[in-house]
């Protein structure tokens, strides 16, 4: 019980740091977006953090779940629709639909055919964005207005947004934690382990991991939804390969296997951009070793780090 | 015989030119355990990824409780009641022992589409799973994560995890392989004692076990089986006294 | 469409097959024989376009630029497999995925940073200039053809490398079982970097070849990247055979699809959609080419692991 409490403590600190930040000096408009992209892709960052630490599926393009959540906002925005009622679960729905279509194909490989299949697919949705003429095509999309709630325009208030966007990024941990403790998240996790043993008693993996696939899709276009109400604009370059990196980078940054991780690596990954951005027009020449760097050190990630300090104290 | 648990039926294997199983048939009884032995080389592996599931014959047929099974794979034929330990233990590291068990126990209690109350609260998947880990004497460990066990204790996990699917039959992948003569007798101390409950088919390699706990006996040799009896008739063979010539056994 | 047109997208394609090979071959060795994903390969192809391309500038010749430029490709491709690369052999896909991931950014901005945003500009070599009549009314650019005999000739002398030479032999053994080739007793460390060396020499190549006709700029090895990456997933990890017939296919896949399937809609649209639908689905073909092949042949046409 207490390794529990202290495992939570890091995350539980961020969260409420989260909560209180508009009153900690990030009240600017500048600094809310900035957070409001950072919980956003922290809620993409986890739904992959479940299939990837919890099942072991690698995707290299789960961007595209996010861009077909927020491509429905758009074209439902061009149709006159921006209920909160209707938008939601048709973004859902078709970021879940696609999630289970390309994941029925997918799953059957491994390793790296399925991070290629994985990619391929990402690559088939960013080039269907570029060449809807009507939706704007490669320049982007702007939207005529936010999503609204039973006709009010609620999510144009700063404040509300921030705490919608931590709210179902507080959903979405407790959501992909009850299911990983669940008889499914024990399958998943099993097969993870060992795709023979689970089989030699009985399971097949492959729908549980079709499943989940599926629920990842259907969170990742969620926080699609959101961030195309961040900022009113969506481009297929949201769909592009490397942002599948930047989500599977996240994820490594903040510790495979740990959801909550996720969340930690991309604050990390989204606020350490946005400041090397302003100290330089050549960011990624810092940021690209950086990458290397965490990648080559951070064992654990940043969820480990404060084990790995607190072990380190012990023996020294 | 009464209605054989397990039959094989003229199966046949080959690799390239090789024919590792050649003309395979056996029958196994209720009950009891029927051991299959053979020198190196014998095929016993081959033979055993065909029936358990993980291999498909080229020819002949599997029977498992009168029904074809040549054609299912192996997570079909585990649901039906074929538990297979394997040689090289295949547990799950990152899991507790007790969990490893529960996992059995879980595919066989109903469905497993169930995403709400945790897995690890649901008493009644407990409760089997420590039954099965006393079978074998790990119960004092069942909180230890699996991938912190000695050698001997994952040759017991896998043993549990068998038991705990209530099979009809118990398929064993030489299960003493490696084990030091401590471990062994105990391991045989646990295999007498399921005698009667369970039907196993043993697949091993020491002699003097096989001959203390084996029924019937079977002996491969280059792929064939040469003869099927009771372990008197197989000790007194000319046949398989010369198919292990040379091999510092019985 | 005429023939003649046919003909000069066939050969289109043909050509940017043998590039893609050229990249793909060093790919997929590297792979094989060392489980290593190398996201970079793609900069090495980039570095080779843009160290042609200045090399020509300040010689004034382009073959001199191609002289000069393929060392220094190779030194630069080392440099990295000693800084980043060889930490990364023993660590899991995923983590090798990230890293080379980053070496991508950082390099795309390098190259930014020193020779600015806009496309080089690379004049062909005056020797290869100009067009050939093939048949009546079919004109071919002689550097495509070029391009196209040393892609071939490179596929030739690398066939006769790894299969008639010792060399080449462990190469094989590696890409099949490169635990055994190590217990064996073979400089394991050496084969690898000898592996690694002669694929980033190979992509540097095809990069000088390409900068002519070519866009040379920032990122221009991300796309080349990913089509490598699906050549040689349809060929077969570690197979330089399945490299090849996946590359000609690919390329020809890409170039045939992006010419007629503007003009194959056109038969079930009017002209603005047909354009669209067309190039997206054209974008799309190698992709779904890509699918159907693993859901039949889920380890690539010549899959050549065992171990």
């Amino acid at each position: 019980m207490r390794t529990r409490i202290r495992e939570s403590a890091l995350p539980l600190l961020v969260l409420a740091l989260l909560a209180a930040a508009p009153f900690l000096g990030f009240g600017e408009g500048w600094a809310m977006t900035l957070l409001a992209r950072a919980m956003i892709l922290a809620m993409a960052a986890v739904s992959l953090s479940f299939i990837l630490g919890g099942a072991g599926l690698i995707s290299l393009g789960h961007a595209a779940m996010l861009g077909f959540g927020a491509y429905a906002v758009v074209i439902l925005d061009d149709a006159g629709i921006t209920e909160a009622a209707v938008v939601v679960p048709v973004a859902v729905a078709a970021a879940a639909g696609f999630a289970l279509l390309t994941g029925a194909v997918a799953i059957r490989t491994s390793g790296v055919h399925f991070i290629m299949i994985t990619l391929a697919f990402g690559q088939m949705a960013f080039f269907t964005a570029a060449s809807l003429a009507g939706y704007g095509g490669d320049d982007g999309y702007t939207l005529y207005s936010r999503t609204s709630l039973d006709g009010t325009r609620w999510l144009e208030d700063r404040l509300v947004f921030h705490y919608a966007c931590l709210g179902l990024l507080v959903l979405s941990l407790l959501l992909c934690r009850m299911l990983l403790a669940s008889r499914f998240g024990r399958v998943l996790r099993a097969a993870k382990e060992s795709s023979l043993r689970v089989r030699a008693v009985g399971f097949d993996p492959y729908p549980y991991r079709l499943v989940a696939y599926g629920i990842a899709g259907g969170i990742a276009g969620l926080a699609g939804v959101m961030l195309a109400n961040a900022t009113e604009f969506v481009a297929p370059s949201y769909i592009a390969w490397q942002r599948s990196g930047d989500l599977l980078f996240m994820v490594i940054l903040g510790g495979v296997g740990s959801l909550h991780g996720a969340v930690l690596g991309a604050l990390a990954f989204v606020l350490v951009e946005e400041w090397l951005g302003h100290i330089t027009e050549h960011w990624r020449l810092i940021f690209g070793p950086l990458l290397i760097l965490a990648v080559l050190f951070l064992r654990g990630g940043l969820a480990g780090l404060p084990a790995q300090l607190l072990g380190a104290r012990n023996r020294g | 015989m009464a209605e054989p648990i397990l039959e094989l039926a003229g199966l046949q294997k080959r690799f390239g030119g090789l024919a590792v199983t050649e003309d395979v048939s056996l029958r196994v009884a209720p009950g009891g355990i029927h051991a299959i032995i053979g020198p190196n080389g014998a095929g016993k592996t081959t033979l055993i990824h065909q029936i358990s599931g993980t291999l498909r014959p080229d020819a002949g047929r599997i029977l498992f409780g009168g029904r074809d099974v040549t054609a299912l794979p192996l997570q079909r034929r585990a649901r039906l009641g074929l538990a297979r330990s394997f040689q090289i233990t295949c547990i799950l590291p990152g899991f507790t022992v007790l969990e490893n068990a529960a996992l059995a126990v879980q595919a066989r209690s109903g469905s497993s589409f169930r995403f709400f109350r945790p897995a690890a609260s649901e008493t009644a998947l407990n409760r089997q799973a420590m039954s099965a880990l006393e079978q074998v004497g790990l119960a004092g460990r069942a909180t230890t994560p699996a991938g912190a066990l000695s050698h001997g204790e994952k040759r017991q996990l896998e043993l549990a995890i068998a038991l705990a699917m209530q099979p009809r039959l118990l398929l064993l992948d030489e299960p003493l392989a490696g084990a030091g003569p401590e471990e062994t007798e105990r391991l045989v101390t646990i295999l007498r004692g399921l005698k009667g409950a369970y039907t196993i088919l043993l697949v091993e390699h020491d002699m003097q076990a096989v001959f203390a706990l084996a029924d019937r006996i079977s002996v491969l040799v280059y792929g064939r089986v040469i003869v099927t009896g009771e372990p008197d008739a197989i000790r007194g063979n000319p046949e398989v006294r010369a198919a292990y010539l040379g091999e510092d056994d019985a | 469409m005429s023939t003649q047109l046919l003909l000069v997208q066939a050969l289109n394609g043909l050509q940017f097959g043998v590039l893609l090979f050229l990249v793909a071959a060093g790919l997929t060795l590297v792979f094989g024989v060392m489980d290593f994903i190398n996201l970079a390969h793609g900069v090495q192809y980039m570095l080779g376009a843009y160290l042609g391309a200045s090399f020509a500038a300040w010689t004034g010749g382009f073959w001199a630029g191609l002289v000069l430029a393929l060392p220094v490709a190779l030194a630069c491709g080392l440099v990295l497999e000693v800084l980043v690369f060889r930490h990364l052999y023993d660590r899991d896909h995923l983590s090798q995925v990230l890293a080379t991931f980053g070496v991508i950014l950082f390099l795309n901005q390098a190259v930014r940073a020193i020779w600015g945003t806009a496309p080089l500009q690379v004049p062909m070599p005056e020797l290869l200039t100009g067009g050939i009549t093939l048949m009546p009314g079919l004109q071919y650019p002689v550097y495509r053809l070029a391009i196209l005999g040393a892609g071939l000739a490179t596929a030739g002398l690398l066939w006769l490398l790894v299969e008639r030479t010792r060399v080449g032999a462990l190469v094989r053994a590696g890409a099949t079982n490169a635990p055994m080739v190590a217990a064996l007793g073979v400089d394991i460390r050496r084969l690898f970097m000898l592996v690694f060396g002669f694929g980033a020499m190979l992509a540097g190549f095809a990069g000088v070849m390409a900068a002519p006709i070519l866009s040379v700029e920032p990122g221009m090895g991300d796309t080349v990247l990913i089509l490598a990456f699906v050549v040689i997933v349809i060929g077969g990890i570690g197979s330089v055979r399945g490299a090849f017939l996946a590359a000609l296919l690919v390329g020809l896949i890409e170039t045939l699809g992006r010419s007629l399937m503007p003009d194959l809609m056109r038969l079930f649209l009017a002209p603005s959609p047909a354009r669209q639908a067309g190039a997206a689905i054209a974008s799309m073909l190698v992709y779904i080419a890509m699918a159907a092949i693993l859901a039949v042949r889920p380890q690539g046409l010549f899959p050549v692991r065992t171990g």
